[in-house]
């Protein structure tokens, strides 16, 4: 430790730190622009300066390592009048437009100018002008004539983002933010620039003047979108979210959130929401009062619950709903007397249920990830299913780990990945096999039975070897399992190779996780019991009546054809959506439900971690939160345990007091196959993009413009495309079953041969069928 | 995709430099590049940044940051004019407008024929020499006259 003074106040900080870490220390604030905690050092605004005795000038507080007995000040005269010096300079150029500046009231420049600045200019001579930038639909850099070149945009994107899109380009007084040649920037944190920038030069497109700071209120929530969980800040304005920014939690999102959650709110107040109960009658809809809708669906259900019997009703949800919202709908249809609920939607293998000995979680801390020295990571599309665990991911490479990955597509995950095996689907739990066998070899361990035989004589590939060796070498490993590996055919078969590999290495090992409550789903028992169908099998089987929340059956399901037609073969659909969406095709009652933003409710985190918001505003309309309407439907019903009057109430019930304890990634029971896995024809490669995976989102119109929206092609690697007697480019026609769909073909040398890359989850490709399956692909 | 030559050349002078820093050669890069082409086109920074493992925008940041890199075609022989303090005290901007005057065109501009191009240049540290210029950065015409200047331009229109 150095004991350094800071304005006569002794503090002391380890070696290698700045005087400006020893002042945060001691809550002692210094003027700055260019530094901030989480990027690298650039101390190029100069604001910093600071006065340390025998020094013969003012020194940079953020670039000034501490020394032993360093005394220093920061408000005495001299530092003072050096800070007004640096203040003087940076006013010199930037425009006075403060009333109609978008950052006018949360302005540092405005803040520290009217600490430090004159009440005048000596500089007479004319402004200096830069043209405004085009950087896509998310960030405006109209104004780029205020930016003071503290470059944390550029850093933020080389060191968080792990993309250089924006640079300082030119010299001296010409020198500019920009991007190469007029390009946009399609980071996917890229929004973080914006809070990043201290003055008004980067700011938020799709919220500018709409809003003054001092005009909104603030209220804490929880980002719906993935499965990490981030902390938002959600700004509101005449009831009415105006904004999303980072709540800053450490151990969580850092003080970062992804583009999809800061922009998504557009979706809120988008003209698609339901805003009034409504039925079907003589096949047109007409909006009737709440009791009404409700008594219609309780007399349905319970028709059909006499009739045809309570095993003919089936609940599906989407992961994004609150936990209560998810306990309300299981306890509903068990109520009923049918086990048929399921939140696992995407899901193709559920020969795991029964077998697990918890809820699969991510088997570690978030903040672990970025602690690993050595990554493997199965069948993710990290960076466009979770933005900010890829920054973890890149946080641990960048500290020396090494990242191998195991997956059907070789996005880029703007990081070094050490080893890579891309393999068709079909194959991916051969890889994973071989990687086992190698380091069973290496390790002359003893395997579990559910493993032996499909190990057995296994010749490892050179990947698959040079994989093993690089997680044998690791003391701190992680094992993680993405999207893509969750919804394969053999995704319980994956796990426990995962588990077994995790074991070899004394790995932690884990499920990334899809969605908000992809844990907590699985807390409140929202799967199927003994006897009840499972998600894919309520669609195989079609029932006769399907309570939907938050379900958009043509896009968020594994099967869109089959999940469709059960839809439309269906006495009755209840569609619990904030949207009015294609369920207007196959429903029979659409029940307004409140997103994320007008209800109280809980998400479990991928790491397990429980956390509740209150609603930011009122629900839109007659939306109400879906908790009511499940209690409601509940009492209706004559269902017991019903009486909430809180989703606090819910809630207790719901989860545990402490989490922890049921969560568990350990699968046993699950032999893993010994036979190859033989494809047949074309195999199909499904992302759900970024800005297609939930109802929010899709209804987002800022998002829908960016580059990761656009509408999806069909990728192939070049010889495959050949084969075709197609070029990148092309009209091509994918069909699978009945349906088929007409997009546009590209080339891509990064996928293995014998697959076809259609993304899911988008309204272009909703025809097709299963998400992984055979998919035949022509000339259109 | 950067000329075999390009690529030779760099190769030689990544060699310079540890595996693991290939970008400290995008300056010698962005300068077999010019040598080549006579002045530096965006693609060209994407040819560079692409063979050399870095980001677009940082080679555009430092073939934008450097004056020596042409950013647009600068015909054949870029005569670069210093007009910096030492140059100017001795006559720089009588070298200008001489120029200017018999290639009849302004600064920045390429004569019709495509042979002549006329750039501001920052100091060359040959004060010594001044008023001076340089062509294609690579030869240092020095104690300019209306004479020399004269002599120059027949003896490169020549070439």
């Amino acid at each position: 430790m150095i004991n350094i003074e800071i304005d006569g106040q002794a503090v002391a900080v380890e070696n290698g730190r700045t005087v400006m870490d020893a002042a945060h220390e001691i809550g002692k604030y210094i003027p700055h622009f260019c530094y901030h905690k989480k990027l690298s050092i650039a101390a190029s605004c100069r604001m910093c300066l600071v006065q340390v005795e025998k020094a013969p000038k003012p020194l940079p507080a953020c670039a000034t390592p501490v020394v032993e007995g360093m005394k220093v000040h920061t408000h005495s005269e001299y530092a003072v009048k050096a800070q007004q010096g640096v203040m003087e300079f940076l006013l010199i150029n930037h425009p006075l437009d403060c009333p109609i500046c978008d950052q006018g009231g949360e302005c540092m420049l405005q803040d520290v100018a009217m600490g430090y600045g004159g009440v005048g200019t000596r500089f007479t001579e004319a402004k200096h002008q830069v043209l405004g930038k085009p950087l896509g639909a998310l960030i405006s850099a109209e104004e780029m004539s205020r930016c003071i070149h503290c470059t944390r945009c550029v850093r933020f994107g080389q060191e968080v983002a792990g993309v250089m899109e924006l640079g300082m380009a030119n010299r001296g007084e010409f020198s500019a933010i920009m991007t190469f040649v007029q390009s946009s920037v399609d980071s996917e944190l890229s929004g973080n620039m914006i809070d990043l920038c201290p003055v008004g030069a980067l700011t938020s497109k799709p919220f500018r003047y709409t809003a003054r700071s001092w005009e909104l209120s603030r209220r804490k929530s929880v980002s719906p979108h993935d499965s990490l969980g981030s902390n938002l800040t959600v700004q509101v304005k005449n009831g009415r979210v105006a904004r999303v920014t980072p709540l800053e939690n450490e151990a969580v999102n850092e003080c970062w959130i992804s583009d999809r959650d800061r922009f998504s709110y557009e979706g809120l107040n988008s003209a698609e929401r339901l805003t009034k109960p409504m039925l079907k009658q003589d096949g047109k809809w007409i909006e009737v009062e709440w009791q009404a809708a409700l008594e219609y669906v309780a007399n349905a259900l319970r028709q059909i619950g006499n009739g045809a019997g309570a095993e003919h009703i089936g609940a599906l949800a989407t992961g994004t709903s609150t936990a209560e919202e998810l306990y309300l709908l299981q306890k509903l249809v068990r109520g009923l007397g049918s086990e048929n609920v399921d939140f696992r939607l995407r899901q193709a293998d559920f020969s795991a249920d029964g077998k697990r000995a918890g809820a699969p979680w991510l088997g570690m801390e978030v903040a672990e990830i970025g602690k690993a020295d050595r990554l493997l990571l199965v069948g993710s599309f990290l960076r466009k299913d979770h933005p900010l665990l890829a920054h973890r991911v890149r946080d641990a490479v960048k500290k020396g780990g090494q990242l191998n990955v195991v997956h059907s597509a070789d996005d880029d995950l703007l990081v070094d990945v050490a080893n890579k095996a891309i393999v068709a689907p079909s194959d991916l739990r051969a890889v994973l096999t071989q990687i086992l066998a190698a380091l069973a070899e290496s390790k002359q361990a003893m395997l579990s039975n559910d493993v032996q035989a499909a190990v057995a004589g296994v010749v490892p590939s050179a990947e698959a070897r040079s994989i093993a060796g690089s997680l044998a070498s690791g003391s701190n490993v992680a094992v993680l399992l993405g999207n893509f590996a969750a919804q394969h055919p053999e995704a319980a078969q994956l796990q426990r190779l995962a588990q077994e590999i995790a074991a070899l290495t004394s790995a932690k090992f884990g499920f990334l996780g899809e969605s908000a409550n992809s844990v907590g789903g699985y807390l409140v028992n929202a799967v199927p019991g003994v006897g009840g169908l499972n998600a894919a099998a309520m669609l195989d089987q079609p029932r006769k009546a399907y309570l939907l929340l938050n379900v958009e059956a043509e896009l968020d399901t594994a099967n869109s054809q089959q999940a469709v037609a059960a839809m439309k073969a269906a006495d009755l659909v209840v569609a619990m959506s904030a949207y009015k969406h294609g369920a207007v095709d196959y429903a029979d009652v659409l029940l307004p439900i409140a997103p994320f933003t007008e209800t109280s409710g809980t998400f479990v985190s991928t790491e397990g971690r429980v956390q509740s918001f209150k609603g930011a505003v009122k629900p839109l309309g007659e939306a109400r939160p879906a908790w009511k309407v499940l209690r409601v439907l509940g009492n209706l019903l004559d269902v017991a345990g019903f009486d909430y009057d809180s989703s606090e109430a819910v809630r207790a019930d719901a989860l545990p007091e402490n989490v922890a304890p049921a969560l568990n990634n350990k699968l046993d029971g699950v032999a893993v196959s010994a036979t190859a896995n033989v494809a047949a024809g074309l195999q199909r490669v499904p992302d759900v993009p970024i800005y297609a995976t939930d109802s929010i989102v899709r209804r987002a119109p800022s998002l829908q413009q960016t580059r990761d929206a656009a509408t999806p092609t069909v990728a192939m690697n070049a010889a495959e495309l050949a084969k075709l007697g197609a070029g990148c480019g092309d009209s091509v026609k994918v069909s699978q079953g009945q349906g088929s769909a007409t997009l546009v073909a590209k080339a891509d040398d990064t996928l293995p041969a014998g697959v076809v890359r259609v993304a899911a989850g988008h309204p272009a490709t909703a025809a097709l069928g299963a998400m992984f399956g055979t998919i035949s692909v022509e000339r259109a | 995709m950067l000329s075999e030559q390009v690529q030779a050349k760099t190769d030689r002078e990544l060699k310079k430099y540890p595996a693991d820093q290939k970008q400290s050669a995008v300056m010698a890069a962005l300068r077999f590049v010019q040598d080549e082409k006579g002045w530096i086109s965006s693609d060209d920074m994407a040819d560079v940044a692409a063979y050399l493992g870095m980001p677009k925008m940082a080679v555009y940041e430092v073939a934008t940051f450097y004056h020596m890199y042409n950013l647009k075609p600068m015909g054949k022989n870029t005569l670069t004019v210093c007009t910096n303090l030492s140059c100017t005290l001795c006559g720089a901007h009588d070298v200008l407008e001489h120029l200017e005057h018999k290639l009849g065109v302004g600064l920045n501009e390429v004569t019709a024929d495509g042979k002549f191009g006329i750039r501001e240049g920052e100091c060359m540290g040959a004060c010594v020499a001044a008023p001076l210029l340089t062509v294609n950065n690579k030869r240092i015409c020095s104690h300019l006259t209306s004479e020399k200047i004269d002599q120059l331009l027949a003896e490169l229109d020549k070439q």
